[in-house]
């Protein structure tokens, strides 16, 4: 990984948007990358759109917001208005298909669109609880910022103690990640049947 | 006191738990605050490691009083100090003119949000004038400014050295993204290190029955004459430009040839090492100049470099306020200056490239 | 520093006064003189004077800070209470006494009166109450009679606009909790006032919590008043409104009483 990866990560209060940058910044952490997460914060407590910002890279890390991400991800209709400034012609722009957007509401010179299932599949197949981590395996899966093992770990360190209550869980959350790396790939393999280098020998999008 | 980290140990937190853990390791014994945003978690992560390694804290009625009960702490001869914000800066003033003008070591930690007034509680530049100049006196005080996690943790120790070594009042200048970022760093106790820590004497409630055994200690800030204050002024301003060439400090690279020299202090300078880095691979001869110390200036090197350079660049989220500092310093010189200024916003690398390559046109 | 034990007969000063400073720096006729030998023979007799920390305020109070043989901070009009809260808490040993005038205590410093007294804070306060604001010029104060002229009142206080009398004891007893002293001196009656002095200092050595005594006190170079008049005033004029007494007292505190 040469240039520094930029994640945004957005969504309503209580998706667990913050959860899963902290994951995948203490696992760049602990991989020995270099690593600058920001959450949003405003002046209400609760109740506004929960923004993430994570850049992970080998060498240092400028500031600690930015112009453009690699990849953005949006989970909510009032995320998806307000992340489009991050989106680039370089961006890939992840959201969530269950979100009634127009066309028009998705920016438009994005590198690459890619709605995701994700709190369908969490519903259907795993546990609403679950959603959040099947949106990291997504990210994980479209960028490659960290090993899936490496994630594992710091799941484990984040819900380890959920886990020691309930074992199922662990398997849950594994499953849930794992599932979000597939549907991240399957959707890009759709969407670049013209453009396959995105995902050539199994590349990540970035 | 047992040793709140005994071994080096890397870490990835916020900045303000690095404060809490920076204070802690540098023997810091009471801390007294008032919550405002940003800087509410330095509060909640002392009360937190605080009791385990017998340190008091105290929450006040508001900034005035953070302020004030500091300084009645640092006069009792303990390791003292307090953290505000923006508005709660503002208040803080007021005490820290008294502390200026009775030389007590207190120790201020500023996360600067949005001003003026309430502004935002998210993040500026904007409270560089109010922390080096605040308050009805000279500025006789010493402001680091840092720009990442670690410099957070080592300047934090060095401010309750710096403060306790000159007796001036002694401010860490971050910001509400240095605050609430996570980034890794190393945090390590200052005396495994080999960093003496600076030790403490009371002021006040010293041993012995004053006017039998000794005399007593008698502080005051208010003086009946013009003269009487003049000589105090005077002689304390001696002492801080006697001290200010080796508090001053400041980190600059690829000036020597630059036809472009960007100037930026704290977080802001992240992005401009990162522009610079990327002007440079593209053959660009542009270089940095970034003063850790607010107050004082690092005057000559400064004045050196705004006579080298052809052009300057001054990036910061304010309007101005490091630029009156710098201008300052840099009185005379040749170097045409322009400006990058965005208040109470973020900037950007790329930002700063794109400006920077428009001046290189 | 060695005529502390004077050798003069009758000492007339307190033994924790600081001779060399002496005659003091208020005008003639002032109350604080009053006050302060009350504090300084509370100080003797509980023979404190080496682990006494005084703290005096901004207005006339601020003379004071060479005024005893005792460890001194002068800090910022209203903020000593706070200053000396920072200090009893960093050294619990100390007696911290923050002494101030009523502009002091009750209007620019009043926040922290309020937190200090309700939180408990195990500090004493000593406030002079002279109606007005002295030093700087007799401007109407919190404590300004009805009716009452000052620089800013000039033809007199109308509560209709400005307020009645700040009844500052009465708001410190109300919003303590027991443990507390809190009482009303005069310096018409020195004896009472030492004794309540006294008291608000034991109370502190004991840790039961903040102590308060607001002594009524007397300004004739703002007053305009002679010493008959300014007599009158302070013994007849401000008990209409400030009830010389003990407001609230713990039951230790009142056996203190007894026992002494």
């Amino acid at each position: 990984m040469g240039k520094t990866v930029k994640i945004v990560l957005a969504g309503e209060g209580g998706q667990g948007v913050q959860s899963v940058a902290q994951i995948i910044a203490e696992a760049a952490d602990e991989e020995g990358k270099q690593v600058l997460y920001i959450p949003n914060f405003g002046v209400e407590q609760r109740g506004g759109v929960s923004v993430a910002y994570v850049q992970i890279g080998d060498g240092p890390i400028g500031s600690p917001k930015f112009e453009k991400g690699d990849i953005v991800v949006a989970l909510s209709d009032r995320a998806v208005q307000r992340t489009g400034r991050y989106v680039g012609p370089k961006t890939a722009f992840l959201y969530d298909s269950s979100i009634p957007v127009e066309k028009g509401d998705l920016p438009g010179d994005a590198g690459e669109i890619l709605p995701i299932p994700a709190i369908d599949t969490a519903k259907k197949e795993l546990h609403p609880r679950v959603f959040n981590i099947l949106i990291l395996g997504a990210v994980l899966g479209a960028t490659g910022v960290v090993p899936v093992d490496r994630a594992r770990l710091a799941i484990e360190k984040k819900l380890g103690y959920k886990f020691e209550k309930d074992p199922k869980l662990r398997d849950l959350n594994f499953r849930a990640m794992d599932r979000g790396m597939e549907l991240v790939k399957k959707m890009a393999g759709q969407r670049n049947g013209d453009t396959p280098s995105l995902f050539a020998n199994n590349k990540q999008i970035i | 006191m047992e040793k709140p980290i005994q071994e080096e140990r890397k870490a990835f937190l916020t900045g303000n738990e690095v404060v809490a853990w920076a204070a802690l390791v540098a023997g810091a014994e009471f801390m007294y605050g008032y919550p405002i945003t940003p800087q509410n978690e330095i509060m909640h992560y002392w009360t937190r490691l605080a009791p385990r390694y017998k340190r008091g804290f105290l929450q006040t009625e508001d900034e005035l009083s953070a302020g004030f009960t500091t300084i009645g702490g640092v006069m009792g001869g303990k390791k003292a100090f307090t953290a505000t914000a923006g508005p709660g800066n503002t208040l803080m003033q007021e005490p820290l003119s008294m502390a200026e003008m009775m030389r007590l070591p207190v120790v201020v930690v500023v996360q600067q949000r949005g001003g003026p007034s309430t502004a935002t509680v998210i993040y500026s530049q904007q409270e560089v004038t109010l922390t080096t100049m605040g308050g009805n006196g000279e500025g006789l005080r010493i402001v680091y400014s840092t720009s990442s996690h670690q410099e957070l943790f080592d300047y934090t120790i060095k401010a309750f050295n710096t403060a306790w070594r000159y007796r001036f009042p002694t401010f860490v200048l971050g910001d509400g993204y240095q605050a609430k970022m996570r980034e890794p760093l190393t945090l390590y106790d200052p005396e495994a290190r080999g960093v003496a820590m600076v030790g403490t004497e009371p002021f006040v409630g010293k041993e012995g029955v004053p006017g039998i055994e000794r005399p007593p200690a008698q502080h005051r800030n208010t003086f009946s004459l013009e003269e009487e204050l003049y000589e105090k002024v005077k002689t304390d301003a001696g002492d801080y430009e006697k001290i200010a060439p080796s508090v001053a400090e400041y980190s600059s690279k690829y000036t020597e040839d630059a036809d472009l020299v960007i100037l930026s202090h704290g977080v802001v300078f992240r992005a401009v090492a990162e522009a610079v880095g990327s002007l440079r691979e593209h053959g660009f001869k542009v270089g940095f100049f970034r003063p850790v110390t607010l107050r004082p200036m690092p005057v000559g090197p400064a004045r050196e470099m705004a006579q080298k350079a052809k052009k300057i660049l001054i990036a910061e989220s304010a309007l101005g306020q490091l630029a009156r500092l710098f201008k300052e310093a840099a009185f005379g010189a040749q170097a045409e200056i322009h400006t990058l200024f965005k208040p109470g916003m973020g900037i950007t690398a790329e930002e700063v490239e794109e400006k920077a390559r428009e001046l290189l046109q | 520093m060695e005529a502390v034990r004077t050798e003069m007969p009758a000492p007339a000063m307190p033994r924790s006064w600081r001779v060399d400073t002496k005659p003091h720096k208020f005008c003639p006729g002032c109350g604080h003189g009053l006050v302060l030998k009350c504090l300084g023979q509370a100080i003797d007799e509980l023979n404190i004077q080496g682990r006494v920390v005084f703290g005096c305020d901004i207005g006339c109070s601020l003379l004071s800070w060479d005024f005893f043989n005792i460890d001194t901070i002068q800090t910022h009009h209203g903020r000593t209470t706070p200053v000396m809260v920072g200090l009893k808490r960093a050294r619990p040993e100390l007696v911290t006494i923050a002494y101030m005038g009523d502009g002091g205590g009750y209007a620019i410093g009043a926040q922290h009166l309020v937190n200090a007294a309700s939180r408990g804070e195990n500090i004493t306060v000593v406030l002079a109450n002279n109606t007005q604001y002295a030093m700087t010029g007799g401007q109407m104060a919190p404590t300004t009679l009805p009716g009452q002229k000052t620089e800013t009142t000039p033809y007199g206080r109308e509560p209709e606009t400005t307020g009645y009398p700040f009844m500052g004891p009465e708001m410190v007893a109300a919003i303590t909790r027991e443990g507390a002293y809190v009482a009303r001196g005069s310096v018409a009656n020195l004896r009472q006032l030492k004794s309540y002095i006294k008291k608000a200092l034991e109370n502190q050595i004991a840790g039961r919590g903040f102590s308060f005594v607001e002594a009524l006190s007397g300004c004739p170079t703002n007053w305009r008043t002679n010493a008959a008049e300014t007599w009158d005033f302070i013994e007849e004029e401000m008990p209409n409104y400030f009830k010389v007494g003990e407001i609230k007292a713990s039951a230790a505190a009142k056996k203190g009483e007894e026992d002494g």
